[in-house]
């Protein structure tokens, strides 16, 4: 099986800042890949590195195969890739409706069946075609997110970048959007690289995973050995004893 | 233990041209010296709760309550001379973001000492003295560096400490904290909580702790309040969340994905319509 994405000593550098530092990491097709680490780790870098929007200075990055270089990404590409960003409220055009976001995709990729394909998008993610003539502002962050994943899905990819995509959504709502993700990748065996702080979700949604610190990847191992405890590095069981929340050291 | 704060029937409205918002909708609660958690969805009115008890309510809604004592003075009926010196002396809070809640063109020993000489005559050298002894106390290594620092020259971790700093100078007797970890990395969050958990035990403060996240204030505090749609839907004993009878607190609880629980798809809550009535 070919490697969906395959990243090799890819670094990332803003003036003297170093923000990704040689990463390597391979993504398997219709694999549920997850990145975790503070900020700053350059966890977003690396998606972002992918998507072409972060100057890369060393490395290869490959996907499904071909070799992308610089920042340019042809059409292709973004047929195969989609990304859906953390802030819901900061990733939709907020003059514009729902209806033309999501035709904007189609008119750029030539395609047409807009009709179908943006009422079956919209009802893929749980809302109705009631919403499709609205604005960002008239929605609430969860319906905003479940947009932003149909725009992504509206194209058929085969690869979702997704970056903290419900950090900012409360609990109960993020619980609804991580199941419509684990839903639609499996309806449509998609393959997801998913950035996240919080080890609880990247575990639910991830059978293998990276943790970064420092722009290094510091360790790989699946959500399985996470949860037995199978872990080589320090800062990892940092990061598992954060997650399991606050604790009163008793006197 | 005799009542610090006294809250019986608060209501928070918002006028907008398209009628009357109410926020909160009848929240009464007492506390005493100890931690009380707030809990509950954005728009559930948690932190309307804490900013009419601050008196940080925007000036054009409507604040009303049965009665709203703090120590004994009627909150509501108070002249604004009067909430002012209340204010930062006997009641502080600390908010969510340092990146925005301190002063970006201050250092950030020179906003603890306004804080000081605010509320205490104090001369500047004995002010800048407990300034950096409190922020020793939040556990900053080198307090005179950080005393002449700007907030966008530290962590967001350290400015956190800084505000904490900054509210507890003056020893307020209740202290409100509205998610003062949600901005923060987890790792640095366990350190800043366990700063703000060893300073209100040992300075006896009464401490309101609001947050959407139901175990993190479920492990903070003695007693929750679980808070829906502006109203109290639940009030439990930190120690017997398990055993939560409101199906919205036990949604709560239940749709978090745990480590190692493997529960796919995840529950997900059922709102219901009478929860709001």
């Amino acid at each position: 099986m070919t490697a969906a994405v395959s990243l090799e000593g890819l670094s990332v550098v803003y003036d003297d800042f170093r923000a990704l530092d040689t990463a390597s990491v391979d993504v398997e097709a219709g694999e549920s890949f997850g990145l975790v680490g503070e900020s700053g780790s350059g966890k977003s870098t690396l998606l972002r590195a992918i998507a072409g929007l972060a100057p890369v200075s060393a490395g290869t990055i490959r996907v499904e195969g071909r070799e992308l270089r610089g920042a340019r990404r042809d059409k292709a590409f973004y047929r195969a890739v989609q990304m859906v960003f953390q802030d819901p409220y900061g990733s939709l055009h907020p003059r514009q409706t729902i209806d033309r976001q999501l035709v904007e995709p189609l008119a750029i990729h030539g395609i047409g069946d807009g009709e179908r394909r943006i009422l079956k998008a919209l009802d893929e993610v749980g809302l109705g075609s009631g919403f499709r003539f609205r604005y960002p502002h008239q929605l609430s962050g969860g319906q905003r997110q479940r947009v932003a994943i149909a725009r992504a899905l509206i194209l058929e990819p085969s690869i979702l970048l997704l970056d903290e995509p419900t950090s900012a959504l409360d609990a109960s709502v993020q619980a609804e959007v991580l199941n419509l993700l684990e839903q639609v990748r499996r309806d449509r065996k998609l393959t997801f690289l998913m950035v996240s702080h919080d080890l609880g979700v990247v575990t639910h949604m991830c059978e293998r995973l990276a943790v970064m610190q420092g722009g290094r990847v510091v360790e790989r191992l699946t959500s399985t050995d996470l949860v037995a405890g199978r872990i080589a590095e320090d800062y990892t069981r940092n990061l598992m004893v954060a997650s399991k929340g606050f604790r009163r050291k008793s006197a | 233990m005799s009542a610090l704060l006294t809250v019986e029937d608060l209501r928070v409205r918002f006028p907008t041209r398209t009628g009357v918002v109410e926020a909160v909708r009848g929240v009464s609660f007492t506390l005493g010296r100890e931690r009380l958690g707030i809990v509950g969805e954005s728009g559930s009115g948690k932190s309307q709760t804490g900013r009419a008890i601050m008196g940080l309510t925007p000036p054009h809604a409507e604040v009303t309550a049965k009665r709203l004592a703090f120590d004994g003075i009627d909150l509501l009926s108070a002249p604004p001379k009067l909430r002012r010196d209340l204010r930062g002396k006997r009641i502080a809070m600390i908010l969510q973001d340092p990146k925005y809640s301190l002063n970006p063109v201050m250092s950030i020993g020179r906003q603890i000492v306004e804080t000081l000489q605010r509320h205490e005559k104090i001369g500047r050298a004995e002010a800048r003295k407990r300034a950096l002894d409190m922020l020793a106390a939040v556990q900053i290594r080198d307090p005179a560096r950080v005393f002449d620092l700007y907030p966008h020259e530290v962590s967001g971790g350290m400015g956190q400490r800084a505000m904490i700093a900054m509210m507890l100078v003056a020893g307020p007797e209740l202290l409100i904290a509205d998610e003062p970890t949600s901005a923060l990395d987890v790792t640095v969050q366990l350190e800043v909580l366990s700063i703000l958990d060893r300073l209100v035990a040992e300075r006896g403060m009464g401490l309101i702790f609001v947050s959407h996240d139901l175990r993190l204030v479920s492990s903070f505090c003695d007693r929750v309040l679980v808070m829906y749609a502006g109203k109290i839907v639940e009030e439990i004993a930190a120690s017997e969340l398990g055993n939560a009878k409101h199906p919205y607190t036990q949604g709560l609880l239940n749709c978090m994905p745990v480590i190692g629980a493997g529960r796919h798809p995840l529950p997900v809550l059922d709102r219901k319509p009478e929860w709001a009535l």
